[in-house]
């Protein structure tokens, strides 16, 4: 009788369960490189721009004079020590603002009235650009580090605590319950409940902080220019327009770009990309 | 102490005004070991009796005591979707702070209790709904839990798994001695499964009729025994409903 409900119910399970997919390694290449096409085309169209309407190269200079800037500066070593500075900044800047935004979203996330004193405030900070923080912070703490990661921070910090603020409030009610029927400690609750469950809106207010803080720290650099804060990639892009070189300056909102790109690629859509998976929330 | 795994007295509970009760009056009294089937029409406070029971919510006024700390399973199976099936079943055991070794052990004994010892890794939405609803059922044991609240946990669930459901609940009751208050809309899942059965009226929700279900098993769904308590029952429970169409 048991062994005959047992045979029955595998037999189902294997009926009702399909068989997972191995992902095509090749189409996981495709999806890395296809966007090399897209680059190849505007270098094309530029390119053709250039040479059809014979546009001055103080105005726009032809890709391959970009090329020979980047090369020019990685020979003098300003290219390595500029995206050095930037990034290690921006990583840096940016991990502050993940342990001083988390605490943030999550007292404003599952405390009504803390929430509706401090959440507008919150909303405000992130509808203001942070660049419009740089002067208060020259007068505050000089040309100093502390002017760009203060407002690394402020740029960042508004779009991860309301990233986990929005993925609390998403939060299916029935894990709530699941949890007060497991027992789970208030502690517990917020570890193994509230933070994995809003999982997938703080990882968006994450992505979303880091291009904030990136172009935060660019804004930084690009108006607080002085020996004692070395040379970024903002730095670099002022020093293109101060001598008046247009390919430098080029050059620099490439590299701006390819970093954000390379971080977004690199660290954030992997992360996605598998808790999309792991929860079946991906088609394919 | 008295000698039922699950008992209420006088239980009242209102959600607005003090005088619209959800339940009223509700006294009932289940032993240790015992299968009971509530029935009764949507909206006629089932769940609401489950949730005070459980601790989710509560009790405007009465007493609910019980003989060890109840677990309630839902009619989705709420597992965590981030946790595999093993994991899911392992966290009470992580909750309360037993030992890896340890809950990993149990939980592989209790995956093997609804045979799906070769689903442990899968991620519940690699599941089928009545998998999932197996796995719900072993993470309820792993919580050691004597008494099993279930709110209608195989109303989403096609014929077929249900059927299988109901062989493989009947039998982890009878292995555990568990004791199980099963509430449903379904008068023949009722009886297939209870040892008795409580007929549950809408506002106020309280018993207004018991049957004791002396069909002897292996019971089957559509078993002509079954057939007509079932209709027994069903005219009891259209009456009740009938009552409200002109109030």
């Amino acid at each position: 009788m048991h062994d005959e409900l047992r045979t029955l119910e595998s037999g189902l399970d294997a009926l009702e369960t399909k068989p997972s997919k191995a992902r095509d390694p090749r189409t996981a290449l495709f999806k890395a490189f296809s966007p090399l096409i897209a680059v190849a085309f505007i270098i094309l169209i530029w390119q053709i721009v250039v040479t059809i309407f014979d546009i001055e190269n103080y105005i726009l200079p032809t890709p391959s004079e970009v090329g020979s800037a980047l090369a020019n500066q990685w020979e003098l070593g300003n290219l390595q020590t500029a995206l050095t500075t930037s990034t290690s900044r921006g990583i840096q800047g940016f991990i502050v603002a993940i342990l001083l935004a988390t605490p943030i979203g999550l007292l404003l996330g599952l405390n009504r009235t803390l929430r509706t004193i401090f959440g507008p405030i919150l909303l405000g900070l992130q509808q203001l650009p942070s660049v419009a923080w740089v002067p208060a912070a020259i007068i505050w703490f000089g040309l100093s580090p502390a002017t760009i990661y203060a407002v690394i921070l402020l740029g960042a910090i508004p779009s991860i605590a309301n990233g986990l603020i929005a993925g609390i409030d998403q939060i299916n009610p029935i894990y709530r319950r699941v949890s007060r029927v497991l027992g789970a400690s208030r502690w517990q609750n917020i570890r193994h409940f509230i933070l994995p469950a809003s999982w997938t809106g703080y990882l968006a207010g994450l992505e979303q902080g880091w291009a904030f803080a990136w172009r935060s720290l660019m804004a930084a650099e690009l108006i607080a220019v002085s020996p004692a804060l070395g040379l970024g990639v903002g730095q670099l892009l002022d020093v293109g327009r101060q001598l008046g070189d247009m390919s430098l300056v080029i050059a620099s909102i490439l590299m701006i770009m390819v970093i954000g790109i390379l971080v977004e690629k690199i660290f954030f859509s992997p992360i996605r990309n598998r808790t999309l998976r792991k929860r079946g929330l991906m088609v394919n | 102490m008295s000698s039922f795994a699950l008992e209420t007295s006088s239980l009242f509970k209102s959600f607005d005004s003090a005088t619209d009760y959800v339940l009223e009056d509700l006294n009932m009294q289940v032993r240790e070991g015992e299968f009971v089937s509530i029935v009764g029409a949507s909206g006629c406070g089932k769940s609401t009796l489950l949730n005070l029971i459980s601790g989710l919510d509560q009790a405007t006024s009465g007493n609910i005591s019980t003989s060890s700390k109840p677990t309630l399973l839902f009619q989705e199976s709420a597992l965590l979707p981030w946790l595999n099936a093993l994991a899911n079943v392992e966290l009470p055991m992580k909750l309360n702070g037993v030992e890896k070794e340890e809950r990993r052990a149990k939980s592989l004994e209790l995956l093997e209790l609804v045979n799906l010892t070769s689903s442990a890794k899968k991620m519940p939405h690699e599941l089928s709904g009545g998998m999932r609803q197996r796995v719900a059922i072993a993470r309820a044991l792993a919580q050691d839990s004597r008494i099993l609240l279930m709110d209608e946990p195989f109303a989403a669930l096609d014929a077929i798994t249900r059927d299988l459901l109901h062989d493989e609940l009947s039998r982890i009751w009878r292995a555990r001695g568990l004791t199980i208050l099963f509430v449903t809309h379904n008068v023949r899942e009722a009886i297939r499964l209870g040892q008795r059965v409580l007929l549950m009226s809408s506002r106020p929700g309280r018993f207004i009729e018991e049957w004791k279900v002396a069909i002897k098993e292996p019971r089957r769904m559509d078993s002509p025994e079954i057939a007509k308590m079932a209709s027994k029952v069903t005219d009891e429970l259209r009456r009740e409903i009938k009552r409200h169409a002109y109030a």
